[in-house]
């Protein structure tokens, strides 16, 4: 059996596969930045909040109404979405005009804010929610373990990214909005409501962070700081891919998951520190980010 | 007329020191922790709950003073915790500061309070400095500490039969402390380290550390970090069918309140240590029943702590007549402790309570007979093995 760098190719499989999934999380949250920065140009820091407040909502409906995680994968997302779009309305919506560095200000307020709240009901320890009886156990690989709601996290984000990828860059409806980002004035006066559009596409990134807040409940624990904890990481990938960039948000999202993977197979101290490092690296290279286009 | 004056105050400051030996008339207690972060379910509120539960036992007075119990946030920061014991001790007339989890903190109060000759009752920080190197006459460690931990599990595990290790080690001074300590004991028993991997604090995904501590074939997994990180690591150790696989996971700083938020099915199997537990005999149940009416919580250890070492700290003053910290701290040191926390517990000239510990393993969810019912208890740990040996501390009140 030969081995790479001392560590043998089961090892580097199941890490590759491991990496795919952590890539999967960070995909799917710089995602829902890339939305909201691309068409509103602001800098959403209550996105981890917006993440957390998505596991919460899985657990409460869960705790408090009985309703399961299927469901709670389709309610969390828009009960939480809604709630971004009370925060368009009352407080996001007068900074558009405002330099970047307001929205982000303010957003980083809000998720202090809202972290603190929750901290406040809940307490720090976190709260439990179980795999769902479907998904529970795994397949061994021969190489790995694989649990089996793991695969189902790698494949359903995967959907969703390249879902979400069509409708902004192949349909009418992305056309518009992009059109909206570019020149709002024109695409207003061809009749189509701008201020509403925005204020629906801040609530569906918000939407996809709690999204990937319901599929982190069952193995992350659900506590008031779990996006603070990941909401620094998920931003330099954003850098990375290019703010705004749909597509570079996704690539370098499962791509970071693989490098962080592998990292933590090598030298596990840095496994932290390696998207940052590279997010130095790509500033200095292409300061646009991979997939970024200067303006 | 000067020197009359002079004699005057003198006599009237030595009557007044003759009849009132309690300071300022009233005996204030001063719970400070952590109310709203990482270790406000194991201290905060409750802990202040424990202090006046012990307060209420004696009837809320002692040498017919009044007791008052004030509580503070220090964040988790050895700033704003010394300023806020400084502000207590100078201007609010605190007279016993308690708790104060989050060794950073604990030890920057035991510095003050030693300093300002105040008594500081130590139960929710954990570091064994605090009765080492950093030791203090007015200092008691009430509750556990590191050593407690590190060598209650590992020493006991191994008995057990857990004789080959892996950590899962948070990679800060905390993490690597607990990780030498635990693996010292480990091989002083007769044990083996088949390997370690550090992690950076505030992991969320430890699939990978769980893979390689899986292929370790190690007995026993020790995880060598808190809070989230450890609730992370077990939960994903279920899912990744470690402990269906053999393999046990040792928490080395995991409490009662954690394993309710990770529930029985996740945490099951899990080997822990404590110095408490509610469900230990008949007093510990009905004390932690009263505890739960009022904070709908089961109590933790720490907070268990709090209540002995207040009850034991009013007892002294009552004994001693006054609030003296020296003769206070005096007759602590004489008298044994006897409560629902402790039986017949001494404490040592480092300022250590010496206690018995418990290795304890999570239930399944078919041994549970309800919420709180967690644990059932392995093995306890005789005081005289549970803390480090005195001569070993470096503790300069030692000769």
């Amino acid at each position: 059996m030969f081995e790479l760098l001392g560590v043998p190719p089961q090892a580097l499989f199941g890490q590759l596969l491991l990496g795919l999934i952590n890539g999967a999380f960070y995909a799917m949250l710089s995602l829902g930045l890339a939305v909201i920065f691309g068409m509103l140009n602001v800098i959403n820091f209550a996105h981890g909040a917006q993440y957390m407040m998505g596991a919460f909502t899985a657990w409460m409906l869960l705790n408090f109404l009985g309703v399961n995680y299927w469901a709670a994968l389709i309610l969390a997302p828009l009960l939480v979405g809604l709630f971004g779009i009370l925060l368009e309305r009352l407080f996001l919506r007068h900074l558009y005009h405002l330099d970047h560095l307001y929205g982000l200000l303010l957003t980083f307020g809000l998720a202090l804010i809202i972290e603190g709240v929750f901290r406040k009901f809940y307490g720090s320890s976190g709260q439990p929610y179980s795999i769902p009886e479907e998904l529970t156990g795994g397949h061994n690989l021969g190489f790995m373990f694989l649990p089996n709601y793991r695969a189902w996290v790698v494949a359903f984000s995967l959907v969703v990214c390249l879902a979400v990828w069509y409708l902004i860059e192949r349909t009418k409806l992305g056309s518009y909005l992009r059109a909206a980002t570019e020149n709002p004035t024109l695409v207003q006066a061809f009749g189509i409501n701008v201020p509403r559009m925005v204020m629906l596409t801040y609530g569906f990134g918000v939407g996809l962070a709690a999204l990937a807040g319901v599929m982190a409940a069952p193995i992350y624990q659900v506590s008031p700081l779990m996006g603070a904890n990941l909401i620094i990481v998920v931003f330099a990938v954003v850098v990375i891919g290019g703010m705004g960039s749909i597509l570079g948000s996704i690539v370098t999202g499962f791509g970071l998951g693989v490098v962080e993977g592998f990292t933590k197979v090598f030298y596990p101290e840095a496994s932290n520190t390696v998207i940052f490092v590279i997010m130095a690296i790509v500033l200095v290279l292409r300061p646009a980010g991979l997939f970024g286009r200067a303006q | 007329m000067k020197s009359f004056v002079a004699g005057l105050s003198t006599a009237l400051l030595l009557a007044s020191a003759a009849q009132a030996q309690i300071s300022d008339n009233v005996i204030k207690i001063g719970v400070m922790n952590d109310q709203s972060g990482l270790y406000a379910n194991i201290s905060g509120q409750g802990s202040v709950l424990a202090a006046r539960m012990a307060a209420e036992e004696v009837g809320g007075k002692v040498l017919n003073m009044p007791i008052e119990i004030v509580f503070a946030d220090h964040q988790n920061k050895p700033d704003v915790g010394s300023n806020i014991v400084r502000t207590w001790i100078d201007t609010d007339k605190v007279d016993v500061i308690a708790d104060v989890p989050t060794s950073s903190v604990a030890l920057a109060v035991q510095q003050i309070a030693r300093e300002k000759k105040r008594i500081f009752l130590i139960s929710g920080a954990a570091s064994s400095d605090l009765t080492g190197k950093a030791c203090s006459p007015y200092g008691f460690h009430w509750t556990y500490d590191t050593y407690m931990l590190a060598n209650g599990t590992g020493n006991a595990l191994v008995r057990a039969g857990g004789d080959s290790w892996f950590f899962l080690t948070a990679d800060y001074a905390f993490g690597h402390a607990l990780e030498r300590d635990t693996g010292e004991s480990v091989k002083a028993s007769g044990g083996k380290i088949l390997g370690a991997v550090r992690h950076p604090l505030n992991t969320s995904d430890f699939s990978s550390f769980l893979l390689q501590a899986q292929a370790s074939k190690a007995k026993i997994i020790g995880l060598a970090n808190a809070g989230g990180d450890t609730i992370n690591s077990i939960k994903q150790a279920a899912e990744f069918g470690i402990v269906a696989g053999g393999q046990r996971l040792a928490g080395l700083l995991v409490f009662v309140t954690d394993v309710h938020s990770l529930g029985l099915k996740t945490a099951q199997g899990l080997v822990v240590s404590e110095s408490f537990y509610w469900d230990l005999n008949d007093e510990t149940r009905a004390w932690s029943k009263k505890f739960m009416e009022r904070q709908k919580a089961m109590p933790t250890m720490v907070q268990a702590g709090v209540y002995s070492a207040v009850r034991h700290y009013l007892a002294a003053v009552k004994d001693a007549g006054t609030d003296d910290a020296d003769k206070v701290a005096a007759k602590m040191r004489s008298s044994r402790i006897n409560d629902m926390f402790s039986k017949n517990a001494e404490i040592r000239a480092d300022g250590r309570v010496l206690r018995d510990a418990f290795l304890l393993q999570v239930k399944s969810p078919a041994e549970s007979k309800g919420p709180w019912d967690y644990y059932k208890l392995l093995a306890t740990i005789p005081a005289s093995e549970a803390f480090r040996p005195l001569k070993d501390g470096g503790c300069s009140l030692v000769n």
